[in-house]
Order: structure tokens, then sequence, then C-alpha cells
């Protein structure tokens, strides 16, 4: 469960980028969170990752994320970069998909049993001891989400997850989110996408909440997105 | 088949270039081969010995220093790494070593032998000597490198007590070097779109373009950190699994290191030049 209390936010003083924000998200739902560009989308993401602090509070599963429980967070929290390649920053995919769970300190048996899981179930096998600067864009996504699902999260969080992938790679990334039982948070332009993976969506305005419900009832709300610099998605135009 | 393929990198500008080599070296690295299966730390010892028994040669030393051009020849035949690899890879760096002691013939003019009538001066000698320390030393440095993955390395410096703080920032400036490679890459190819015909940057633009440089490399530090961090990194690598220190590490590095001793102080060119000339 993900939950969001009265959270205010700013980069400098006087300028804030969220103002008392409140959401909570159940465990299993899957939320899109929308919004135009310096909404507060990825602000929202690095709140909840303890990346950064602001006033009010922010809790994973009850635990209130602050620095003394940022270990525990994190342990719980799976982030798909929107640039897979700063996340694939091992020479392989194997490599990549260790370091998190070695450093949860997990057996090495248990590591590779999750690797070759995480991998089977994504049908990645054959990128297991690729190099991370020889594979696809598509690939080194799908590598990304395979990163961490192999630390076994509560919940997933993905900054813009089909941004610069073709057609195929874009249907397979979709495929694979719809098929993850994990709570989803998937921040993104890609409003098909939205529609394809979550059920929910939250529509972030000037750092406030514009709008949250039915991913459907929102995404097919022309005035509203329109009037936060939305378009309709092209299978609702 | 050798590793490079210069032919492919046509299309990719020196930045890209630069980066494909340094990918190159993980791989060679991943390859099998009896030396890449030795225990890291058995790699790293007996190069810092060969590397300080080779510098230790006195400057005139020539016929004593030659021999240890063995070992590096040995470690590339049985790890299969290719000679060329090794010199296309340190083709930038070989010419500032070899430019050390390049003006020793103008100071050191003493002629000390003379091979068929012709004097051959101390500055000479020295300089060779000199050029050939530098070289010799770099190819045992380029062969561990070659052999042993950074992640191995680390393990070993970890096992060999070097202060962990240490050997973090070694692999982050590892890992560093090539994103900042990357971001290079992107910035000559974007300049170049818009200069086109004009070699390289030109000198008004180095301060901006080295300014953003920075930033544009600091930023994506950053978010690789970040996304380190998100994965439970706190501070310490979790370094690379390494087997125990087996029988055949030691035995290598002890075979290895009285090889040096036995170049060092046995002068093997001198006794093998003894037997044919009189």
């Amino acid at each position: 469960m993900i939950e969001f209390q009265n959270v205010n936010f700013a980069y400098e003083k006087g300028k804030e980028v969220l103002h008392d924000m409140s959401f909570r998200i159940e465990k299993g739902e899957s939320v899109g969170l929308i919004g135009a560009n310096g909404a507060g989308k990825s602000t929202i993401m690095k709140l909840l990752l303890g990346l950064l602090y602001g006033e009010g509070k922010v809790l994973i599963d009850g635990v209130e994320v602050k620095k003394e429980t940022l270990g525990e967070i994190r342990a719980k929290l799976g982030f798909v970069l929107q640039n897979s390649d700063n996340q694939m920053f091992m020479p392989t995919v194997y490599e990549d998909m260790i370091f998190g769970p070695l450093n949860y300190g997990l057996p090495r048996e248990e590591v590779d049993r999750r690797v070759d899981e995480v991998l089977a179930r994504l049908n990645l096998e054959y990128l297991k001891h690729r190099y991370n600067h020889k594979i696809s864009g598509g690939e080194k996504r799908m590598g990304a989400i395979a990163t961490i699902l192999a630390m076994e999260p509560s919940a997933i969080l993905m900054d813009e997850p089909t941004s610069a992938l073709d057609p195929y790679n874009r249907r397979i990334v979709i495929n694979t989110i719809r098929e993850l039982e994990q709570t989803k948070l998937i921040a993104s332009h890609d409003l098909d996408m939205i529609l394809d993976t979550c059920d929910r969506v939250i529509l972030i305005s000037g750092g406030r909440i514009a709008a949250d419900g039915p991913a459907r009832e929102i995404l097919s709300n022309k005035e509203l997105l329109e009037a936060n610099r939305m378009e309709l998605p092209l299978r609702m135009q | 088949m050798p590793l490079i393929r210069e032919k492919a990198f046509t299309t990719m500008n020196k930045m890209q270039k630069a980066l494909a080599e340094l990918s190159e070296m993980d791989e060679l690295a991943a390859r099998r081969s009896p030396v890449h299966t030795l225990h890291p730390a058995a790699k790293l010892l007996t190069t810092i010995v060969y590397i300080l028994v080779t510098l230790s040669f006195d400057k005139y030393d020539l016929s004593g220093i030659v021999p240890m051009v063995l070992w590096p020849i040995l470690m590339f035949t049985v790890s299969g790494v290719n000679v060329r690899t090794c010199f296309y890879k340190l083709r930038i760096v070989l010419p500032l070593v070899m430019a050390v002691g390049l003006f020793n013939p103008f100071f050191d003019r003493e002629i000390m032998v003379t091979i068929g009538g012709a004097g051959v001066s101390g500055g000479v000698i020295s300089m060779i000597t000199l050029m050939l320390k530098g070289v010799f030393c770099l190819m045992a440095s380029f062969l561990l490198m070659a052999t042993t993955k950074i992640d191995s390395l680390c393990a070993a410096l970890r096992k060999l007590h070097v202060p962990a703080m240490m050997v973090s920032l070694l692999q982050l400036t590892y890992r560093y070097v090539g994103v900042m490679t990357e971001e290079l890459a992107v910035m000559t190819d974007a300049y170049h779109l818009r200069a086109p015909g004009q070699k390289g940057i030109h000198i008004s633009a180095w301060g901006s373009f080295l300014g953003q440089l920075l930033l544009r490399s600091m930023d994506r530090a950053q978010e690789l950190f970040s996304s380190m961090m998100l994965r439970g990194y706190h501070e310490h690598f979790h370094y690379a699994d390494i087997d125990r220190f087996r029988a055949r590490d030691a035995l290598f590095m002890a075979g290895c290191i009285l090889f040096f001793l036995l170049l060092r102080y046995g002068n093997i060119a001198r006794l093998i030049g003894g037997l044919v000339v009189r």
C-alpha cells in the first residue's frame, strides 16, 4: 500500500511543486500517473523512493519514508528508470540482475534461482549473459524490468516505461507490465499504454491532483485532458 | 578472429570508438583461459612484483631487461589475448612512455659499447632501457586488465585488505569513465552535425563544451548512483564472488616470482650470449 498524506514539496523556497497532495494506492492496484511536463510526476516518484523529502507523510506498507527506514522501503519498491542506460550499469544483464539481491544479503543460490525464474517468466533467457552495451533499446528496457523483478518488490514504480520503443517492443513491455501482480505506479505520457495497463489514473496538474478515478473514465474525458495540456489516447479519438 | 574490427568502427565517432574499446576490455576479461581462471589476487600480486622487478634494473642494464619480455609473451600465449590488441589499445599511452628518456642521448654521451666499430653512448642505452621498462610495465598492466574482470580485481583488493572506500572509488571511477565518454560521444556528434567540415571542436567552444560535459555527466552519474541506491547499494559494493586461493594460484605466483628473480639476478641474456660468443 502506497500513501501520500498532505505532502508539500518545493525545490526552491516559495516555488512549490506539490501542494497538499494526498492519495492512497491499495495493494495490487495498477495506477497511471499522468500530467503535462513539469506537473510533478517525477517528484512524486522521488518522494516515494526517498530520493527527496518533503512536508507531510509518505508511507509504504504503513512505514514512513525517512532516512532511517530507507533500507526497508527500498527493499519493497522497485523503480524502472526512464533511461535504461542509467539502470543497467553493470557489464552484463546477469550482473545487473544480481546487483540488488546481493546488496540485500541474499545467498548466491537464492539470487541465481530468482534470476533464472525471472528470465524464464519474461522469456529473456537468451539475454542472461549478454553485454548491456550490445543489446537493443527494447531488450535493455526488458532487462531493466528484469533487474527490478529479481528483487521481488511488493510495488513497482515506472517512469515512462515505453518511451523510445518501437511498436513491437512497446507491445512486449505493455504485455509484461499487465502480467505483473505487484502494485504498480506508472508515470507516463503514453496514454494508450496507461489505458492498457492501469485500472486507475491520477491526473496531476500544477502540483495538485486534478482528477483521480477509473482509467477509462478519465482517459475518455476530452475536456479534462485538454484543460490539463493532454490529449485523448489515440484509441479514444 | 581479432577483437578489434576496425572497419566496423568507421561510422562511429572517436568517443564511440573509445567506448566500444572500453567495453571490449570487459569482454576480453570475461573470456576463459588458464590465465583468466587464476585467482585475481595471484595475478595482481604477480603483476606488481613484475613491475617492481622491471623497474629495479639499472638504467644501463639493457641486456638484463630484454629477457623480461618473456613473461608477457608467455602470458599472451597462454591467455589467448592478441598482442596486436594490446598495442592497439595502448597506442595513446605508448608514445608518452617512449618519450621518457628521449633526451638522454644528448646529456649522456660517454661511449659505453662499440658495435661493429660504431660507438653507442650511455644515453642511447639508458633511453632504450627506460623505453623497454615502460613498455613492459604497460604490457603487464594490460594483461592483468585483459584477463581479470574489474569486479574480481576489486574483490581481490578487498581480500588484500585495501580499504573499501578506495576500492569502491576505483570501481565507480571505472564506471564513470564510461558514462563521461558516452556523454562526450553524444555532444561531439551534436556539435559536428552543426559544424560540418570542421575538424575537432573549435577553441571558442571549449569552455562551454567542457562545462556542459561536466554538468551532463554529473547528472547521469547522479541518476546511476540513485539507481544503485535504490537497489540496496550502501557505500560498499558487493564485490564479485571469487574462488578460494588454490594451490595452483600459489604455484603460479611462486613460479612467476622465481622466474622474475632468475631474470633479475641471473642475466639470462648474458648467459645465452656466453654460450655462443667467446
